[in-house]
């Protein structure tokens, strides 16, 4: 499991800092959006990966450490995933307006000279 | 447990109340009385704050510490107020109120929502100082940066856009390294409490030891980003001169924040000695910032426009605090934050009087005045006789006299506190007689005096340069139309720096003492992980 996780992060990141390094601003929210999966994921991970293991304890149960899973990274990541998600919402709107007045979508605002 | 426990609450939730119920009323008038009331309320605050962990005496650095929540410290989210976060907030809280007066005039009308946008960003910063575990430095990164965001594209315009774009996939990419390096070291380490970080890092040993040294220099990248660290540092200069003057005003002190998580962190978890290799490395802030310098100083020289120049005097300041805490030396360190609350005064307040400066020119102006350099000056000699004597208006004699003071201030020119600040750290750099230091003195002491000596040059001559073209070569401009309330926030700024000189003795004790507890955390560590949660129904129930 850790195998497909990890090489799930590195392809993740590997697409999303090529397409973040390219000049059209679509491709850059599309990086920024990847790496912030790529990242959750990182997060998620940090909290070692269990299988079948909640992160809450059962009602009037007593807490067993080998039997549940770490809940301050699930945590993490959900403020992270709320974050990211604004960042992108916002990345957007300033995308459309320096198209809007830019009238190209080079991430430079004109496109390069000849 | 009496009111002043909850003064370390207040410069975060004050804001943040009053930029919510600025969302909500649509009056102009209500929204800026808001604005002015929570600033002004979270400049009572600071200073109360920076009296509160000053007022411990000599007995060690004295911190404030305030249980959210009231769970008790690594468990629970806290707030801590040492010397260095107190003076922080208090620049913070002086750099918004200057910023906020002079929008009033106008600048807050150029977009909708600027006085929320506002408070949410003193929010961020404030937050940022006081926080005490690494996730929550990172929320209130993201506060700061997402109302610097809507701030540095207020008032629109193609240029404010095309830089805007920059500066957010910068942050974006910036954040995202931060993230990375906080789970990491919460992967290894357990916890996200900086006092119980320190406690826990000498504990670790092997590979999990150079996992969090890998996830320190990553969290490292991030700050520098922020801190404008060469080769992180080219998203800068066009953001701060696109955005408008009030907002970049209030930016000077945002790669400080940057600086201060350095500042904070390296010496935390290192346990005060020098930061081992990879734990945000000594030697790398002292070459970076060099260089940073030395990149801030030509880009000063070459920049075409005011506000350019102002940019490039972040970089100069932002990587001259760099190299010299890269130093490492408590000594020097107190002579660094003494320079970064005083270049950040004086580039705040040379980003507000450019603006003034700037109003009614032309770009002709700019353009003729380039031509005139690079042409020679053809027909200057056919100066009427009339105008040998004409009278120059009050206020451009303000604006010039204002403008004198920028350029001595960031130049580091006598008598002005930025003189004071360089000569600080100049003389400890210096000090063979200091206990520990050899007679020989070391090379990187000679590096930063150079950096020092040379970037001040190249400031002053960029300074005057830029004043000549805009001063005197355009007698016949119009004189700009300036308010009182434009003239009374940059009169503020340079007159605390005329107070930082007159009163340096107690202002650099200070600043010592600040230093000297930063290198000494053991007092920090305690404090928080000692700090006793209030008892139910004390204090009116937290």
């Amino acid at each position: 499991m850790e195998v497909v996780v990890a090489a799930g992060i590195g392809v993740l990141t590997a697409s999303g800092v090529y397409l973040m390094l390219r000049p059209r601003t679509f491709q850059v929210i599309i990086g920024l959006s990847l790496l912030s999966y790529a990242v959750n994921l990182f997060i998620f991970g940090m909290g070692r990966l269990r299988t079948g293991a909640p992160p809450i304890l059962d009602p009037g149960g007593t807490g067993d450490l080998a039997r549940y899973a770490d809940p301050l990274p699930q945590a993490l990541v959900l403020t992270a995933i709320v974050i990211s998600f604004a960042m992108t919402a916002l990345f957007l709107v300033l995308l459309l307006a320096a198209r809007g007045l830019t009238g190209t979508d080079h991430v430079d605002g004109r496109e390069p000279g000849p | 447990m009496s009111w002043t426990d909850h003064l370390i609450m207040l410069p975060v939730v004050v804001p943040l109340v009053a930029g919510g119920l600025a969302l909500l009323v649509d009056d102009a008038r209500v929204k800026a009385a808001l604005g002015i009331a929570s600033t002004a309320i979270v400049l009572a605050a600071a200073i109360g704050v920076l009296r509160l962990v000053d007022g411990a005496g000599a007995g060690g650095p004295a911190i404030g510490v305030y249980l959210l929540g009231n769970w008790p410290a690594p468990f629970g989210i806290v707030l801590v107020a040492d010397r260095l976060a107190a003076v922080m907030l208090v620049l913070t809280a002086v750099l918004a109120g200057a910023a906020l007066t002079f929008a009033l005039a106008r600048w807050h009308r150029a977009g909708s929502h600027f006085h929320s946008l506002f408070q949410f960003q003193v929010m961020g910063i404030n937050g940022a100082f006081l926080t005490g575990d690494l996730f929550n430095l990172f929320v209130f990164f993201e506060v700061l940066l997402a109302a610097s965001y809507g701030l540095a594209l207020h008032g629109s315009g193609v240029a404010r856009i095309r830089a805007g774009l920059h500066y957010v996939t910068v942050n974006l990419a910036a954040s995202f390294l931060f993230l990375i390096g906080v789970s990491l070291m919460y992967g290894v380490t357990g916890t996200l409490n900086m006092a119980d970080l320190a406690v826990r890092i000498p504990r670790l040993a092997g590979g999990d030891r150079v996992l969090l040294e890998v996830g320190a220099a990553v969290l490292g990248l991030a700050f520098l980003v922020k801190a404008a660290m060469w080769p992180l540092n080219f998203w800068l200069a066009g953001t701060y001169a696109a955005a408008s003057p009030p907002v970049a005003a209030l930016f000077a002190i945002l790669t400080k924040v940057g600086v201060y998580a350095v500042l904070r962190l390296a010496l935390l978890l290192s346990g005060g000695d020098a930061p081992p290799a990879g734990l945000l490395a000594g030697e790398w802030l002292l070459v970076g910032g060099v260089v940073t310098v030395a990149v801030g100083a030509i880009g000063a020289i070459a920049s075409q426009t005011m506000t350019r120049l102002a940019a490039f005097n972040v970089l100069v300041s932002s990587g001259t605090t760099l190299a010299v805490i890269g130093r490492a030396d408590p000594v020097v360190v107190g002579g660094a934050l003494f320079y970064l609350v005083s270049s950040t005064l004086g580039i705040a307040a040379f980003f507000l009087l450019v603006e003034l400066l700037e109003r009614g020119r032309t770009p002709a102006d700019d353009m003729l005045a380039v031509t005139l350099e690079a042409f020679g000056e053809a027909d200057r000699d056919e100066v009427d006789a009339e105008d040998v004597g004409v009278a120059v208006p009050v206020t451009m004699g303000l604006l010039g006299a204002g403008f004198v003071c920028c350029a001595m201030l960031l130049a580091g020119l006598p008598p002005l506190s930025g003189f004071l600040a360089k000569f600080a750290i100049l003389s400890a750099l210096f000090d063979v007689r200091a206990p520990g230091a050899g007679t020989r003195v070391p090379a990187t002491a000679w590096l930063l005096l150079a950096t020092l000596l040379l970037s001040g040059f190249a400031i002053l001559i960029a300074m005057m340069r830029a004043g000549v073209r805009s001063l005197w070569l355009t007698a016949d401009r119009e004189v700009p139309r300036v308010r009182l309330t434009e003239l009374a926030p940059i009169a503020l700024l340079l007159g605390l720096s005329f107070t930082l000189t007159a009163q340096a003795g107690p202002v650099m004790r200070y600043m010592q003492a600040t230093a000297e507890g930063l290198y000494a955390p053991d007092a920090y560590v305690r404090g928080v992980l000692a700090a006793p949660p209030a008892a139910p129904g004390e204090g009116g129930g937290r």
